[in-house]
């Protein structure tokens, strides 16, 4: 059976729309309330962070979707480095993660071995044990990672903390989601996939590493929402934001693809769920595409002051990221986000 | 009007279908798409809007979309719009002074800057040449966050000129990462035969 489908379009395209899930997010019981639960609650963060003494809380997330690339052992490596990202956005470490994994049985399981190895060595590449997991037998191959991590209470990046002000950072190109879907019909260059491919592989450990050395304000991970959703989520009613199209980093031919209307349907969703909020003042059609365009294993989204901003992005671009100032934090406005 | 099955495909195969279908109208005529959901159905009027084209679409039942588009007689070709240095922008260059765009906000001014190349690398015509000096002259040089566009530019025939005063007053000589370096009489040069000079 060589004609198995390995890759049928995956990654953080596959995640369910922004809008369906908060109807159904908004609706469900909360239990009695524990203070030690710091992150969790009312922000919209995709880790929760419980408080277990004064110096050590511990950090938890779980991320896992089915194959963006036809290469097993790459796939395994993206999945891992995206799951892990939700610790780094946090601030936090590393220490453990255990496997989550659906597969079919009948499939070969050298390619599931592939897939294991890819994500065991980001785990080691993170600091942290890979202490076991749990598989299903399943009609698709879907791989990810339940991570945990430690950060001292005190020095949680959340995402919805930014100031007024602040300037905002993104240290990863956009353009992933497109890049993947335009390979997956046969009309993404080498080079393209290749720089994607390069991007999802590398962890966000050390941009956050950097990060902790500054005054950050707010963090988030750049994901299946797009550009927009997460700064959506960043500016969370309170703010609003100035994003300057041409200064935010995008990898070239994601903007081809774009004009080839290699669309996938996860941007299409978070245009739906996050156009009301955005004024887009005259900017390319592929640009403004760009910007919905799901990540999977994408960036960190940093608001920090303008002072520390720009020896912030230096250190970000020595440390070899494409990293770049791409707009400011402003006071709440009529619209949430202006992109021009 | 030829007609596309798309129902039970994934984003973007309902759009790469439409996208042949019309290829094969060869000029005017109508294209029914078939699709199973309503993103591919936004998708699509999403192409069609993009490309002038007449679009109409109806739900027929759950699950069951029509997207109907019309190509117009004459088709304004924009198929191939990899930018050019044309005739009528020959003579024209770019001079960049400075790392920073106006003048008031630094940090503005340099996210200004770096859209302002990118802006440039998305023009259908691309300027003959671009001159970096003084503050500019960084921004050829590592740790530049618009290398990759400079070299876009220098890609697509545009020539890159630096000033090698200002590289050497900077201590970036042996930094330039992109296109030739340049003197006062060839900046004087130039600017005086350019026919326009492009300034941010």
């Amino acid at each position: 059976m060589s004609d198995i489908v390995f890759c049928k379009g995956g990654g953080c395209t596959a995640k369910l729309g922004a809008g369906v899930l908060s109807r159904v997010l908004e609706k469900l019981p909360r239990g009695e309330y524990d203070t030690n639960l710091i992150v969790g609650y009312d922000s919209r963060d995709d880790a929760a962070v419980y408080k277990i003494s004064e110096n050590i809380a511990v950090v938890q997330t779980l991320d896992f979707f089915p194959p963006m690339v036809e290469d097993p052992y790459t796939f395994g490596k993206i999945a891992a480095a995206n799951a892990l990202s939700d610790i780094y956005a946090m601030g936090a470490d590393v220490i453990t993660a255990l496997n989550i994994v659906c597969f079919p049985e009948n499939m070969d399981m050298n390619i599931l071995g592939k897939i294991m190895q890819g994500g065991a060595e980001k785990v080691i590449e993170a600091g942290g044990i890979l202490a076991g997991g749990h598989s299903i037998n399943d009609s698709d191959v879907k791989y990810g990672l339940s991570v945990n991590g430690i950060v001292s209470p005190d020095k949680i990046l959340a995402n919805n903390t930014g100031k007024e002000g602040d300037v905002l950072i993104l240290t990863k190109k956009l353009g992933v989601g497109i890049v993947c879907t335009a390979s997956r019909v046969g009309e993404a260059s080498e080079d393209a996939l290749d720089e994607a491919v390069s991007s999802m592989t590398t962890l966000n450990k050390y941009a956050s590493e950097i990060c902790r050395k500054y005054n950050v304000n707010a963090c988030t991970d750049v994901t299946g929402f797009g550009l927009m959703g997460h700064l959506h989520e960043m500016l969370s009613d309170r703010l609003s934001a100035h994003i300057i199209s041409g200064s935010v980093p995008i990898i070239r031919q994601a903007l081809d693809y774009a004009d080839g209307f290699l669309l996938t349907a996860a941007a299409q969703r978070n245009r739906n769920f996050t156009e009301q909020y955005i004024e887009f003042n005259n900017i390319p059609f592929a640009v403004e595409e760009i910007l919905f365009d799901p990540q999977t294993s994408g960036g960190l989204l940093i608001s920090i002051g303008r002072e520390e901003s720009e020896k912030l992005v230096k250190e970000l671009c020595s440390a070899g990221l494409p990293a770049s100032i791409i707009g400011e934090v402003t006071k709440k406005n009529k619209k949430e986000i202006y992109v021009s | 009007m030829i007609k596309v099955n798309a129902v039970g495909d994934a984003c973007p195969i309902p759009v790469v279908k439409t996208k042949n279908a019309i290829k094969e109208l060869n000029g005017s005529g109508s294209v029914e798409t078939l699709v199973d959901n309503e993103i591919a159905v936004q998708n699509l009027t999403k192409m069609a809007d993009q490309k002038g084209y007449k679009v109409e679409s109806k739900k027929i039942k759950d699950d069951l979309y029509s997207v109907i588009m019309t190509i117009g007689e004459v088709q304004t070709e924009n198929e191939d719009k990899a930018p050019v240095v044309s005739d009528n922008t020959r003579g024209s260059i770019a001079v960049i002074s400075s790392g920073v765009m106006g003048t008031g906000d630094d940090t503005l001014g340099a996210m200004l800057m770096k859209s302002f190349l990118f802006a440039l690398t998305q023009q259908e015509s691309l300027p003959e040449a671009v001159l970096f000096y003084n503050g500019g002259a960084k921004l050829t040089c590592e740790g530049s966050a618009s290398l990759e566009d400079i070299s876009y530019l220098a890609e697509h025939g545009v020539e890159i000129l630096t000033c090698g005063t200002c590289l050497k007053h900077y201590g970036l000589s042996d930094k330039l990462k992109i296109g030739g370096v340049t003197n006062m009489y060839e900046i004087v040069e130039r600017m005086s035969r350019a026919a326009h000079i492009i300034k941010p």
